[in-house]
């Protein structure tokens, strides 16, 4: 049984595993650094990739690749951001408020790549958005996507993990609706955020960058493979589905901390959580414990980037997703 | 049996102060001393004024290492001796006041020992950094610390090098002493990094109070570090890098780099090797601070300082 979809999770059909999804190719592709200026590892592989594609012009890939800097004032200055985060311009809201003498530079920069790389939601968006990341938590390689039902980007989530194995590689999926999605990925067709840790803010450590590089490289093989016609066979993914987050224990009064990470929690990203576990170790030589029934996966532990919006850690579910088999549609 | 010709006699050490926050990102020592000026029991000693101190505030409120310039080089001479004006950077104001407060730098009546708090991206473990080979106070210290966290190390870094040394916010005590623990990124508070620097602390505490009872410390050897040189990361003409620590050389302080050993990685995948003739010791390996200062590592020699035995100076 053959279908010819949009990529969408409630096409009909599914259920029949043996189910072959038709797709457009992907046309166009940008990765994007330094949406957040001091996350280096993406800085450093778009300047790289900027060189190679001087160096070789056309023949660098073998798909069309637009290499941008996202933010570049604050890449400039080694800095998440200027005014506000740039990661969460992208919601409809913010994507089509007016912009004023006293808008955030970050709110004018998103409305530019909503130009250069959608308008989202659009046909003329890009196909493929693949934004690079690192994070302080122990997250390994971790692929956030806002939605659960892009089948493309499942489906290169799932080529990823079975090439790259020097580091875990993990699918998050938000579940926002469109609109709501506030990342630079949800701007694209298809595409994912693509994350990597543990790496400090304003550092940048070889062995993540060889993994970022190899992640963006095996991406674009994917790509390239399905366009040229390549059947990808369809099945289960693993993937986590963020819930909720958690904050730290802090002073009544003076909201400062009280309490740090747990040292059994730390690094421990993705891990089981189970009712009694450890949380937090107070100052004070005290363990705060995890109180709920429901079994969950902490992730982004002690990011230093969320201590400023109350976050300690994030909780998530895990899930399957299943996709269909997909191959490009012929014209 | 100890000749008691060879006993230096030093002065009790009465005013301590512990600084917190000089990086404003730095965030164990921010945390550790904000705690302390909530409640200071735990750094009670007996006989010992001890001051904890948020050397940085502007920087702390907006978690970052520094507003216009680095507070931990600028207690230079000239620094702390230009006239009060509009418009001195923050951080040389700062120095100023510090000075004023725990100064004067150099005279009789500064503060007898501070401990400057800092955290570094690099694998560093806990050290200890110091600015001379001859302050005996300082060396018995480092000495009894080491062994009062056994069988928990604690490294020993010993800047005295003419260029290489820097104006530190502690070098206006009489007795400064740098702990530098890491690796913990900036803005974030590891658990294991706070309790490791507030047991060192603890311990030089004790030391200081049981110097101040009149105990008396026999000679001491202290195994250090010895700061050589900076290495800086290859650079392109516009004075970006163009290469990265080198896989092997990332996590290793204080193992030897030898000749011939990887040191850089460029972007596309070319290895750099350590060319130097001898073997050293690297430290503040892909510190993230040090970008801005040209700085990829630097580089140490391996050296046993000897102390005398110490005891209070009587009245």
């Amino acid at each position: 049984m053959y279908l010819i979809g949009s990529g969408q999770q409630d096409d009909p059909g599914l259920e029949d595993e043996m189910a072959l999804a038709f797709l457009p190719a992907l046309a166009r592709m940008a990765v994007c650094g330094g949406t957040h200026g001091n996350e280096l590892s993406g800085v450093y592989v778009v300047q790289e990739m900027e060189r190679q594609q001087k160096e070789k012009g056309e023949g660098a890939w073998p798909i069309p690749v637009t290499t941008v800097l996202s933010n570049p004032r604050a890449v400039k200055e080694c800095r998440r951001y200027i005014d506000t985060d740039m990661n969460r311009c992208f919601n409809r809201a913010t994507l089509s408020s007016p912009i004023t003498e006293s808008s955030p530079y970050e709110v004018r920069r998103a409305q530019e790549l909503n130009n250069l790389l959608g308008p989202k939601g659009s046909t003329d968006a890009t196909d493929m958005i693949c934004d690079l990341h690192n994070t302080t938590s122990n997250m390994g390689l971790t692929l956030i996507h806002y939605t659960s039902s892009d089948w493309v980007s499942l489906h290169i989530c799932r080529y990823l993990q079975t090439k790259i194995t020097k580091v875990p590689v993990r699918v998050l999926v938000l579940d926002f609706p469109i609109n709501d999605a506030y990342n630079l990925e949800s701007v694209s067709k298809h595409g994912f955020t693509l994350e990597i840790g543990p790496q400090p803010h304003g550092v940048v450590r070889a062995d993540i960058y060889i993994i970022m590089k190899e992640a963006v490289d095996l991406t674009i093989d994917w790509i390239h493979k399905f366009n040229s016609g390549t059947v990808f066979e369809g099945g289960d993914v693993e993937a986590f589905k963020f819930i909720k987050s958690v904050d730290y224990p802090r002073d009544p009064e003076a909201r400062t901390l009280t309490a740090s990470i747990h040292p059994q929690l730390q690094d421990r990203d993705f891990c089981l959580l189970k009712q009694g576990d450890p949380l937090f170790f107070t100052f004070s030589g005290k363990t705060v414990k995890y109180e709920e029934e429901e079994t969950l996966h902490p992730f982004f532990i002690n990011e230093a980037a969320y201590y400023e919006k109350g976050i300690a850690f994030h909780l998530a579910k895990k899930l399957t997703l299943t996709i269909p088999a997909v191959q490009v549609q012929k014209d | 049996m100890s000749s008691r010709t060879n006993i230096s006699c030093l002065q009790e050490a009465k005013r301590v102060a512990i600084f917190g926050g000089t990086h404003g990102n730095e965030m164990s020592g921010i945390t550790l001393v904000n705690m302390w000026i909530q409640n200071s029991a735990e750094i009670e000693r007996n006989g010992l004024v001890i001051k904890p101190f948020i050397s940085s505030p502007r920087a702390v409120e907006k978690c970052t290492r520094y507003i216009d310039t680095d507070l931990n080089r600028a207690f230079t001479p000239e620094n702390l001796s230009s006239p009060d004006a509009e418009g001195l950077p923050y951080e040389v104001q700062r120095a100023k006041e510090i000075n004023r407060m725990f100064g004067p730098k150099g005279s009789s009546d500064a503060y007898d020992v501070i401990f400057d708090l800092h955290n570094t991206t690099s694998n560093m473990g806990s050290t200890l950094i110091l600015e001379s080979s001859t302050d005996l106070f300082n060396l018995q210290m480092v000495h009894y610390i080491k062994k009062a966290i056994a069988p928990h190390t604690c490294s020993v870094l010993l800047n005295e090098h003419p260029q290489l040394k820097y104006s530190t916010t502690r070098s206006v005590a009489k007795h400064p002493i740098g702990l530098e623990v890491g690796p913990q990124p900036q803005g974030v508070l590891r658990s294991n990094v706070f309790e490791s620097m507030r047991t060192i602390l603890k311990h030089a505490l004790d030391f200081i109070e049981l110097f101040n009872s009149g105990v008396e410390f026999p000679p001491c050897t202290v195994d250090v570090f010895r700061v050589q040189e900076r290495m800086d990361y290859p650079r392109d003409t516009n004075g970006n890098i163009t290469a990265m620590v080198h896989p092997h050389l990332q996590d290793c302080d204080w193992e030897p780099l030898n000749r011939g050993d990887p040191m850089f990685l460029t972007f596309d995948g070319r290895t750099i090797l350590y060319e130097g003739a001898n073997t050293v010791y690297p430290t503040f390996i892909n510190e993230a601070a040090y970008y801005e200062k040209q700085q990829a590592f630097m580089t140490t020699c391996r050296e046993i300082l000897a102390a005398n035995a110490i005891r209070k100076a009587c009245k």
